[in-house]
């Protein structure tokens, strides 16, 4: 049996992207194009059952990450196993051991929540009965009322639809649960009933979460261990009190993550964004 | 849980979302009924003016039938071709096409899922428009082979199936334009196959092609099938030959597909758009 749930391995992963001005050359015009890099050399280790976190602002590389893992990317350099499993030898072994709840609560919008939960049962080969017991039991534990089970996800509030989805992620069991962002844009309420059932299922199941979040209170509570990922590089990989100690107290106040952050990269979350959209 | 189970749960679903879609955009089917509906009138009724176009006695009969196969094994054949050349542009049109590939779900049993609703709905939404087509034509089929003609849309159907996965391939490669393209590859099937004039009255270059698209030899068979009454021993051979060519397109197809979702998957293309 494998201990690491999640062995990642020296990869990087570019993006061409064409320019919108043209450039000429020999008298011709050509798009330009330029070679974005979203990872660049990515080397960690998840354990059976941790909650581990990837804590970095938008643009950093978390969700190519976690796109890798879903095996939705293929990377240019550098191996991804998932027990054991490589992404990219043997996808569909991975893939029944993996869900992902991402930031977009993509669905079928006309569609309720039922039939779209239902669909994804299906495609993970569940039986249809068991599949609609199990899904009434986590959308009524997400607190999601029976009366919205079959009304169309169009007609839902974001913080309902992320309920769904994390309902989706949650259905198949995965072994190895992968968490994209999955409480931004949610409300206090909606954030702490998806948080309080990620560690509900932390405890009950034999799970292991890789969570990419931009929230740095998330991020200390919900994780065993965070890597912290800037401009495609982890600067920074310790348990989240560790991390802390990495940098000295001021004013008698014990440093956060964010302060954390600062002092490893020389700069803030905003600036970060900032720049890497004045790039963009 | 045996694999076998497992692939039929995973076929299953793409059959149950694409009926819970119909179901959900019930007014887009109507529309879509209407405007294939008229469609086939509007053709079925050229035959039916020949005689005052031309200024000449014609067998109005036979080119009314003529026009109406070709325009129903039409609407047959390019439910199949779009039900299944559009299964990446749904979803990318609903933003689910991550979920869909990340699940564990084979190309082939996708493939399959779609197939069978798409020959299922082909079958029902070509029914309905025969029987209301038929009730504006006197239609004389009393000495077609209607067991060789089921026989030969069945072999067509392969090809139809193959075709699609080609053209599947094409909102896999260009997110925003892919499922328009999808319609050019369409209408050029429409116009070289002899669908509703024959092949030989296209230029020497176009009858070519012309040769090389398994819809000619669907569309004429039929038409021998239930315009003369060809016996299914005379269209045997076609329909063998259709079925084999059928299943190396699906070949073909599933390669290219394979193909190209390796290199969506390396430059990013799956991301979800719309």
């Amino acid at each position: 049996m494998h201990t690491a749930a999640l062995e990642i391995l020296g990869v990087r992963k570019a993006f061409i992207r064409k320019q919108r001005s043209q450039q000429r050359r020999g008298g011709r015009k050509r798009r330009a194009k330029e070679e974005v890099v979203a990872l660049r050399g990515i080397d960690l280790t998840v354990g059976r059952g941790e909650v581990f976190g990837v804590l970095g602002p938008n643009g950093s590389g978390k969700s190519t990450l976690i796109r890798l893992v879903s095996t939705l990317l293929l990377p240019d350099e550098g191996t991804i196993r998932v027990f054991g499993h490589d992404i990219e030898k043997d996808p569909l072994s991975v893939k029944r051991l993996i869900n992902r709840v991402s930031v977009d609560a993509a669905f079928f919008k006309k569609f309720s929540p039922i039939e779209n939960l239902m669909y994804a049962a299906r495609l993970y080969g569940l039986p249809g009965g068991a599949a609609r017991t199990e899904m009434r039991a986590i959308l009524t534990r997400l607190g999601l009322k029976e009366a919205t089970f079959h009304h169309p996800m169009e007609q839902m509030s974001r913080g309902m639809q992320q309920k769904v989805a994390v309902a989706r992620g949650f259905l198949t069991s995965p072994t190895l649960l992968l968490l994209d962002e999955p409480t931004t844009g949610l409300d206090p309420h909606s954030k702490r009933d998806v948080q309080a059932f990620v560690r509900e299922i932390r405890e009950t199941h034999d799970a292991t979460v890789l969570l990419t979040t931009h929230d740095m209170d998330e991020a200390d509570r919900l994780c065993d261990r965070i890597a912290i990922l800037d401009d495609g590089r982890i600067v920074a990989l310790d348990t989240p009190g560790g991390l802390k100690a990495l940098v000295p107290s001021r004013n008698n106040e014990k440093p956060t993550l964010e302060d954390v952050f600062i002092a490893l990269t020389g700069h803030g979350f905003a600036e970060a964004e900032a720049k890497k959209e004045a790039v963009a | 849980m045996s694999r076998l189970v497992r692939e039929m749960r995973g076929a299953y679903a793409f059959v149950e979302r694409n009926v819970n879609l119909i179901k959900r955009y019930w007014g887009w089917e109507i529309v879509w009924l209407i405007y294939s509906l008229t469609n086939a009138l509007a053709i079925t009724y050229i035959g039916n003016g020949m005689s005052a176009i031309s200024g000449q006695e014609i067998d109005t009969q036979y080119v009314v039938t003529y026009l109406l196969v070709g325009a129903l094994i039409w609407q047959y054949l390019s439910v199949i071709f779009y039900a299944i050349s559009e299964m990446i542009a749904w979803e990318r049109w609903e933003g689910t096409i991550e979920y869909t590939f990340m699940a564990p779900v084979s190309r082939p049993t996708h493939l399959v899922g779609t197939t069978l609703f798409a020959i299922g709905y082909g079958v029902v939404r070509t029914a309905v428009i025969l029987a209301i087509v038929a009730a504006f034509f006197r239609l004389d089929l009393s000495g077609a082979n209607l067991g060789g003609a089921v026989l030969m849309l069945l072999a067509g159907s392969v090809s139809f199936v193959g075709l699609g996965i080609v053209a599947a391939v094409l909102p896999l490669l260009y997110p925003e334009r892919g499922a328009q393209m999808t319609n050019a590859v369409a209408a050029i099937l429409l116009l070289i196959s002899g669908v509703y004039y024959p092949v030989e009255t296209l230029p020497g270059w176009l009858q070519r092609i012309a040769a090389a698209s398994p819809a000619t030899y669907v569309i004429d068979g039929l038409r021998g099938c239930l315009l003369e009454g060809a016996p299914t021993s005379r269209l045997l051979p076609t329909a063998l030959l259709l079925i084999g060519v059928g299943l190396a397109i699906i070949g073909i197809g599933l390669a290219v597909f394979r193909y190209v979702e390796r290199y969506a998957k390396r430059t990013g293309r799956l991301k979800r758009s719309g």
